[in-house]
């Protein structure tokens, strides 16, 4: 017997009756009402209001923080996550990543409530590091905070030397710690200031001279399968190098019928602690590594770059330009005709992509990637929404769209959000809309096809596994690309002439 | 008299699991985790609603996602916003399901996520000056919206922003019902208590302020307590349509703020979700003396039930409709039952959800053959759990506020053929190679409640526990032995 479920049931005509029943006890507007408000969210005008609004923000893209700081720490071998704070943002982060990465996500909350915010929250983390270090026997435990602990201005470092000193937890287990507000900055903050913390707590004394080799530090990345990708690159140009927060096994474990809170994988604390004495770190995302490569810089007196995020032929380039310059290996004879085959890809899938209007929005690294990628396919970026964006991304935006005469249509927006690009994309039309999952309700709205990139990635599975970085990625990208293109291509033209077999 | 060997015997594994938490955790958590004596026994009784172990994994949320996530944000006229930096909104975002007919962004905002995205300086000067920019802002963007809640994040609390000022001065200024809901995750313990602010907020902003006229009649009634997840709420409403019932207002799921205002209008409330709405049924019990009565309409036999309890409260004409209805209904829920129990007979259920599930569907699972042998919830209070010891049987294993790490231990010793949970549970399961279902969520399915519900939950339960992929799963290191049992059979 075929079983109805919501996607059939609710369009029974019984359902249908159901609904108009409903209808007189709510007290709705009436449908031309209802019609006639939903023409004007379209117009002109209504995007002027929209555009002029100072204080609600709407379908923003962006998450805070402690989610940030809690997926920097979990690139370390048996690390746990702890957040000082209220226990519901814990347990937000935890589903958040879930949902994304369709993995368990072990984070631990001090789980403060009315009299933490009365009396500070010390005692919480006191007990909370005791029980976490004896349950779940970590080998480092990483502090952020939530924006409660903020307010009331618990100071994490006196916190944890009490805590150290009282006994509860080994004097010598690292417990380096980020303050995190969540009304400051992103999620991509949340993880740089995470990732200072620990390379701050874990670095030893530098050595005199370096040990040759590279550190690379992924960046807020939705892609388990861009770590993969990076350390394939490196691997293949025969780097002697250390991913720092290497997170694509701990957001990936097989499943053997084990569950192992602290999966295999994770860069290991002594590699961490090693990280000093690199000759540099190449960080993919500029966004997401500010405050680390102050550190890095200034105080490890080690060269530091960071970007581009590799994603198209021409970020890959750069990078691995990069890598060449810092650390004197070519690229291989392997890259090169990955490099090739994608580029073959790109010039057999042109006609599809080429001088199509694209809308982006997501986070600034991502952005850039995308828009450099667009350019050289020779689509037109036109409407790029960062709610993240700060202004020198927007000027490296800029920079990068003038770069090419293909770049000439587009605008930066940052600090706006979907519904600034809803009404963009209603009032100024595009053919290719690229974004997380939560741009699929722009997709409903205005009817533009949509590519799903970036993160979060809920309603699609796996595609966080393909990277979409280096050569390899922009031929997985491209794939997704055009043949999005082609599947509205044939639903649009089934009953017609235009229904080909081959293209 | 002396406990049965089967409460000594899960009182052992019982101590086994908590034996590794340090001595006050252990302390504590023996309060919550017992062996189940169905009979009344005040010892036996587990402690519940009380705050979690800092540093201990907790499964719990908080009072914004109580108010917010669970009550407030399916009101699908009013704009909520979520007051306070930007992450709880972005986390919560659409998470529930609670499905909704209308035009989003015109009449409609369910999938919407609205914040003040508070900045530092928001924190420093105070947010009550933004707030009020933002109500205006929302009236002018988003005409036919009905009114505004501000779900108040931690920090409002925490800096001293007067948002009832705020909201009532707009109230006046828009002629709409502005509704602060002091919903900070710091209070209380749990979700819970968020659920409890949001019914109160409902009784002093909405009752007797937002009602419309309506023509009332002697067979209406409210579903209170059902979010339509996944459409829950719409098949339960087609039975109680079904019975010659009038429903003049679904809370919340689906819901307009008519129809939360016109609620005690009704003759009686019909209450789901006992934990999150019971405050405001005892309310308008007190207030104006409607009555209201618990209702479950997982599988047929608690829907049966419950139809001829509902129809016991009204004249032998529902009584009549409710006796027609089930002896029409049965031939398709005795086939639904035929199909599915031959593959589901004797398997084991492990339930940990939130505060009405972990009972609610325990006669769902044995309509199908299946035994519930260990049950919890997320932020049960005492009155879940008096309704749950008489349903489970002697022995099972009742656990309160379980950690991640005793729900996998008891998993571990009692080898259930399917846990339900949480999505933060779910994947662990996977790994674990123990078929899971989501049970916030339905795992993205549903309904499952009503008559049509059942078809698809005995479908999800089924493709869950039966699902060939199960059997893939192998430990690294086993390929050989694998391989040289496939040679010898």
């Amino acid at each position: 017997m075929p079983t109805n479920d919501h996607n059939t049931l609710f369009g029974q005509p019984e359902y249908v009756e159901q609904f108009e029943r409903k209808k007189e006890f709510e007290n709705g507007s009436s449908a031309e009402e209802v019609a006639r408000v939903s023409e004007w969210t379209k117009t002109e005008e209504y995007r002027e209001l929209n555009f002029a609004r100072e204080g609600i923000v709407i379908n923003p893209c962006k998450a805070c923080q402690p989610l940030g700081a809690v997926l920097a720490a979990l690139g370390f071998e048996k690390t746990l996550p702890f957040v000082q704070g209220s226990q519901g943002c814990t347990a937000y982060f935890r589903s958040h990543l879930s949902r994304h990465f369709k993995e368990p996500i072990a984070t631990v909350s001090s789980s403060m409530t009315e009299d933490a915010a009365v009396f500070g929250g010390l005692s919480n983390m006191i007990e909370g590091l005791e029980n976490a270090n004896a349950m779940y026997k970590p080998e480092m435990i990483a502090v952020s905070t939530t924006c409660m602990a903020e307010v009331i201005g618990d100071d994490l470092s006196a916190y944890i030397k009490t805590a150290k000193d009282k006994g509860v937890v080994p004097d010598d287990m690292p417990i380096p710690f980020a303050h995190t507000p969540s009304f400051v900055g992103s999620h991509l903050t949340g993880y740089d200031m995470m990732m200072r913390g620990i390379l701050t707590d874990l670095a030893g004394a530098k050595a005199d001279s370096t040990d040759g080799t590279l550190n690379v530090i992924p960046g807020f990345d939705g892609y388990s399968g861009n770590l993969r990708e990076i350390k394939h690159i490196l691997g293949s140009m025969d780097v002697d190098y250390r991913i720092l927060g290497d997170y694509s096994d701990v957001v990936d474990a097989p499943a053997t019928g084990d569950y192992d809170m602290y999966p295999a994988g994770g860069t290991t604390l002594e590699d961490a602690r090693q990280a000093i004495d690199a000759e540099g770190t190449i960080a993919l995302q500029r966004w997401s590594s500010q405050k680390t490569g102050e550190l890095i810089s200034k105080e490890w007196g080690q060269e530091f770059v960071a970007g581009p995020y590799p994603i198209g032929v021409t970020a890959t380039d750069e990078l691995i330009g990069e890598i060449t310059t810092l650390t004197g290996k070519p690229i291989s004879d392997e890259l090169e005709l990955e490099r090739g085959r994608a580029v073959d890809s790109m010039v057999d899938s042109h006609p599809y992509v080429h001088g199509k209007r694209v809308a982006l929005v997501g986070d600034p690294d991502v952005l850039l990637g995308l828009i450099g990628f667009l350019l050289e396919l020779g689509a037109r970026p036109v409407h790029i929404v960062a709610t993240n964006g700060e202004k020198k991304f927007k000027k490296a935006a800029e920079a990068l769209l003038a770069s090419s005469p293909f770049g000439a249509d587009g605008t930066v927006w940052t600090k706006k959000d979907m519904w600034h690009l809803r009404s963009l994309m209603f009032t100024e039309p595009v053919d290719l809309l690229l974004g997380p999952s939560n741009a699929k309700f722009l997709w409903a709205d205005t009817g533009t096809t949509f590519v799903r990139v970036g993160f979060p990635l809920f309603d699609r599975h796996h595609l966080h596994k393909r990277p979409i970085i280096g050569y390899r990625g922009a031929e997985n990208l491209l794939t997704d690309i055009v043949n999005t293109v082609l599947d509205e291509m044939d639903r649009t033209s089934k009953n017609t002439a235009s229904f080909d077999l081959i293209r | 008299m002396s406990a049965s060997a089967k409460i000594n015997q899960t009182q052992k594994l019982i101590d086994d699991v908590l034996s590794v938490y340090p001595e006050k955790t252990r302390i504590d958590r023996e309060k919550h985790v017992k062996p189940n004596d169905p009979s009344d026994c005040s010892t036996c009784a587990v402690k519940s609603n009380v705050k979690s172990r800092p540093g201990v994994m907790t499964v719990r949320g908080c009072a914004y996602a109580g108010s917010k996530g669970v009550v407030w944000g399916p009101v699908k006229d009013m704009v909520h916003i979520s007051h306070g930096p930007v992450g709880c909104g972005a986390y919560s975002n659409w998470s529930r399901r609670n499905y909704y007919n209308g035009e989003t962004g015109v009449d409609a905002f369910g999938t919407m996520h609205f914040t003040s995205d508070f900045q530092e300086r928001d924190i420093v000067y105070g947010g009550d000056k933004k707030l009020g920019t933002i109500i205006d802002e929302i009236d002018t963007l988003f005409p036919l919206a009905r009114g505004v809640s501000i779900q108040s994040e931690c920090p409002v609390g925490l800096i001293g922003d007067d948002i009832e000022q705020v909201a009532k001065a707009k109230t006046t200024e828009h002629g709409k019902p502005i509704v602060p809901v002091r919903c900070e995750g710091f209070r209380g313990v749990s979700q819970s208590l968020g659920h409890h602010i949001a019914n109160d907020a409902i009784r002093d902003h909405v009752f007797e302020k937002a009602g419309t006229e309506i023509e009332m009649t002697p067979y209406d009634i409210t579903i209170i307590g059902d979010y339509n997840i996944g459409g829950d709420a719409w098949s339960s409403r087609k039975i109680l349509e079904a019975m010659g019932l009038r429903v003049i207002a679904q809370w919340t799921g689906d819901a307009t703020l008519a129809e939360l205002a016109n609620a005690p209008k009704a003759k009686l409330n019909l209450i789901h979700c006992y934990r999150s709405m019971n405050y405001i049924c005892r309310y308008m019990e007190d207030t104006w003396g409607i009555p209201w009565e618990e209702y479950n309409f997982f599988g047929p036999t608690k829907i049966y039930d419950s139809i001829r309890r509902i129809a016991a409260k009204f004249d032998e004409t529902i009584q009549a409709n409710a006796e027609a209805l089930i002896a029409k209904m049965k031939p398709e829920m005795d086939a639904i039952i035929a199909e599915y129990k031959p593959l589901l007979e004797g398997k084991t259920v492990m339930l940990y959800v939130g505060g009405l599930r972990p009972r609610h569907v325990i006669g769902a699972y044995e309509d199908l053959g299946m035994e519930i042998i260990a049950a919890g919830y997320e932020f049960g209070h005492n009155d879940e759990y008096k309704r749950t010891y008489p349903l489970l049987a002697e022995g099972s294993v009742i656990m309160d506020d379980a950690t991640p790490y005793e729900l996998e231990q008891f998993t571990k010793a009692l080898k259930p053929d399917l846990v339900g949970s949480g999505v933060k549970e779910k994947y662990a399961y996977h790994k674990m190679g123990v078929p899971f279902r989501q049970m916030h969520s339905w795992d993205y399915s549903g309904p499952y409640h009503g008559f049509d519900g059942f078809s698809v939950f005995a479908r999800d339960m089924d493709m869950t526990v039966n699902s060939p992929v199960w059997g893939l799963i192998r430990k690294p290191g086993t390929a050989s032995v694998a391989a040289a049992e496939r040679v010898a059979s």
